[in-house]
């Protein structure tokens, strides 16, 4: 599947201005490699609840109980009460309805959960004949619902080539959480007219670690608007508006994090948003949620993202939040490297790479500013046609709103000096309020500025061979294969595992927090695959990958 | 030395100040009037409009100077003044040895659904904060650090557990007072599972605290914006480990 709406890549490869040693980037990529194929073997091999209830949102499940449980929970529960979530959902629920009589639609399956829940449906694992039936129409019905997504896709394809690109790279990506859908809205369609390319709704505080997607508009949150279907329906069509107003597409962006993933990232294909917060680790670290389920919701998540056109952006900026910019820098390049592993692995291609870092060096030490101008580069330079999201500093920011816009000046500068691809604007009131109108004003207006007097200054940037930059950017790059060398090598005997990787985050490797497998939130929605386990959706998302 | 001041300019006493804004009116002669009005009624005389610029077609921003015709009394001036000696983190070690003769146990989360850990990451984390090592890094203390949204029962059972000598909550959300309202119910869940004196000393921390606030919300101490480790440290080792601190009454 080809895809004209490409994300902002360079579109012509730049000299190299770092000088990289190719060998030592081979052997990251390598190893990135062998740390995350175990990962991806373990993900083969189990299912998660949210994994199943996406499944039944693909074939149609919709709607939601009279006290706001969606029938997709509902249903999975009195499946998963019945026969276990091993075997999967889609052999016993369909196995169900055929027994029941009733003819495979998303109508009927949706009325086979309000029984279900009612209680007056008793779940069985076909085998046989009864189990090949069953796989058909759950099949059949499964593919339906990709087949929507590839349909959503196509729309956006017709409707980035009608309207266009914004004209200049990099793309402005602004932010709106108000709480209320309603709200959103206009704001959105506002930061649109002031210069808006990417709309990233925020989510509720909180939403990662509900295990069920809220259903319908919703108008209120707490620092954030909830991810729901309606949600995003509403917000997509109002940028459609918006977009053709414009003369260029904007594109909507929302979080494909937390414990319901993987429906989220269906949900997202579905009402074609076009950006989706998707970060390998982020669970794990930031929000304790169990390795082994964040894994197994991830891979299906960038299958999902992969087929439905979606760029991913990921969460490096993170780490940079909660450890020194500087001394921790290589912890960013890792991650960028294991990200980009997992991504290519579920079928995402370079275009739809959006790897984060940002600008968190703390400025008051000296050469901050060169030493950001190193990190960016190595980014761009060892991802050379992925996007790249550029994220703003937010650690350094004091309550002191004019130093603020001065740092977030240097920020813009480089993020147009090293050719990033998304750049998110940064506020000089992070820190103080949620943005006024004027303080989006006044960032765009930074942003403006910068793009404007120095957007083409990257022609004339050459960092002095073997210089600071160049010795810099080295330095991270040698670190960042040590630290996955580590990685690789991790055989706590006392975790057990023979995944490493788990090994490393159990052991406390990335940053002091340390997430053994066997804790965090999900843990008890997660299974090892039966020997009859069928996924219809992963079965023909593992075909189109 | 006068107890009246105003602010400064380039002159003592021109009482100069700067203010931005933005007013629901679309840019024209009107909205630079509609601004000088509202500079005069917030006490600027003369104020001078010095940038108006439309957000769009129904608000405009401005930033006005002028002169303030308010006085400044510093003698009914109120801060909370820090009422506690400030120690390294050697002095704040031996303290607790030698006082209480085993480990401080502090254990420290962001409550509700806040999610931001900053806060307490700055506090706790062996990193720290503005150049001061977190109290992880301290040889006496028992950190112990829950992360991001730990329920209030959960708290309490840990703080259990751990036999917390205190207990830290970071909130920086503040929508709807998100923040408020979780650290008074975390305030009164102590209350209620623990008897007073055996009840861990609470501490509240975030941006957006008033650092007056402490006796309203049921907590022992407040720390607002810009707070730092080894001040947080200081006022545990003298609230929980100084002959004062047996003074400590229960709000």
């Amino acid at each position: 599947m080809s895809s004209p709406s490409r994300a902002p890549a360079r579109t012509r490869r730049r000299p190299s201005k770092l000088a990289l040693d190719p060998a030592l980037a081979r052997r990251a990529r390598q190893l990135a490699r062998r740390v995350g194929r175990p990962v991806v073997d373990m993900a083969r091999s189990h299912t998660t609840v949210s994994v199943e209830r996406a499944v039944l949102r693909l074939a149609g499940v919709a709607g939601a109980d009279p006290d706001g449980i969606p029938w997709v929970n509902r249903l999975l529960d009195a499946v998963v009460a019945d026969v276990g979530l091993d075997h999967g959902v889609a052999l016993p629920v369909f196995d169900a309805l055929r027994r029941d009589g009733a003819e495979a639609t998303p109508a009927e399956l949706t009325l086979l959960a309000q029984k279900a829940a009612a209680g007056s449906v008793r779940f069985d694992v076909p085998a046989g004949r009864a189990a090949a039936a069953a796989g058909r129409a759950a099949r059949r019905l499964a593919k339906a619902g990709i087949t929507r997504i590839d349909r959503r896709r196509a729309e956006r394809d017709r409707l980035v080539k009608r309207i266009g690109d914004p004209p200049q790279r990099p793309w402005i990506y602004l932010i709106v959480a108000t709480g209320d859908i309603y709200e959103d809205i206009p704001q959105a369609q506002a930061a649109a007219r002031e210069g808006a390319d990417v709309i990233a709704v925020i989510r509720s505080t909180g939403q990662s670690l509900l295990d069920f997607v809220p259903e319908g508009p919703t108008r209120e949150g707490f620092a954030g608007t909830y991810a729901t279907q309606e949600n995003f329906r509403l917000m997509r069509a109002a940028l459609d508006g918006t977009s053709k107003e414009l003369g260029r597409y904007i594109r909507l962006t929302n979080y494909a994090s937390g414990l319901c993933m993987p429906e989220i990232a269906t949900l997202a294909g579905l009402e074609r948003l076009d950006m989706m917060l998707n970060d390998s680790m982020y669970g794990i670290l930031f929000r304790d949620i169990n390795p082994i389920r964040t894994f197994v919701d991830q891979r299906f998540s960038r299958q999902i993202h992969a087929r439905a056109g979606i760029v991913i952006n990921t969460g490096e900026d993170n780490y940079l939040t909660t450890a020194d910019a500087v001394d921790e820098a290589h912890t960013v390049t890792v991650s960028q490297l294991l990200n980009e592993y997992f991504a290519k692995e579920a079928g995402l291609q370079d275009w739809q790479l959006g790897l984060g870092h940002a600008f968190e060096i703390n400025p008051d030490i000296p050469d901050s500013f060169r030493l950001e101008l190193a990190h960016a580069l190595l980014a761009r330079e060892l991802f050379p046609d992925a996007p790249l999201k550029w994220m703003p500093p937010t650690k350094h920011m004091t309550g002191d709103v004019f130093r603020g816009n001065l740092l977030d000046g240097f920020f813009n500068l480089v993020g147009t000096l090293t050719g990033q691809g998304i750049l998110l604007v940064g506020m000089m009131t992070e820190a103080v309020v949620t943005p006024w109108l004027s303080d989006r004003d006044i960032a765009l207006q930074n942003v403006r500025y910068v793009l404007g007097a120095a957007g083409n200054l990257h022609e004339d940037f050459h960092p002095a061979p073997g210089g600071f930059i160049q010795r810099r950017a080295d330095q991270v790059l040698g670190e960042a294969v040590q630290l996955l060398e580590q990685i690789a090598s991790d055989r706590d005997p006392a975790t057990g595992s023979k995944v490493p990787l788990l090994n490393a985050i159990a052991d406390g490797t990335f940053g002091i927090m340390k997430r053994p497998a066997t804790g965090g939130k999900g843990l008890d929605g997660v299974v090892i695959q039966a020997s009859d386990y069928y996924n219809p959706a992963a079965e023909i998302l593992e075909a189109g990958a | 030395m006068s107890n009246i001041v105003r602010p400064y300019g380039d002159t003592t006493g021109d009482g100069m100040a700067q203010l931005s804004f933005t007013l629901p009116v679309s840019h024209d002669k009107r909205a630079e009037g509609a601004a000088l009005q509202l500079a005069g009624k917030m006490g600027m005389d003369p104020a001078m409009v010095v940038h108006a610029k439309p957000m769009g077609p129904s608000h405009t921003f401005f930033v006005v100077y002028g002169r303030v015709k308010h006085l400044v009394e510093l003698d009914r001036v109120k801060v909370v003044e820090r009422d506690y000696p400030l120690l390294s983190a050697k002095e704040v070690n031996t303290l607790v040895k030698r006082r209480l003769r085993r480990k401080l146990s502090v254990v420290g989360a962001c409550i509700g659904t806040d999610a931001h850990t900053v806060g307490i990451d700055a506090i706790l984390n062996v990193k720290g904060f503005a150049g001061e090592k977190g109290l992880e890094y301290y040889r006496e203390l028992r950190v112990l650090n829950l992360g991001a949204q730990v329920t209030v029962p959960d708290l309490v059972e840990r703080a259990r557990a751990e036999k917390a000598d205190a207990v830290l909550v970071s909130q920086v959300v503040t929508q709807r007072d998100a923040h408020l309202h979780n650290v008074r119910e975390m305030s009164a869940a102590f209350r209620e599972a623990f008897p007073a004196a055996r009840r861990p000393l609470l501490v509240a921390g975030g941006p957006r605290f008033d650092e007056h606030a402490a006796a309203e919300l049921g907590v022992d101490r407040i720390f607002a914006r810009g707070a730092t480790p080894g001040e947080v440290a200081s006022y545990l080792a003298h609230a929980l480990l100084t002959e004062s601190s047996s003074e400590r009454t229960p709000a």
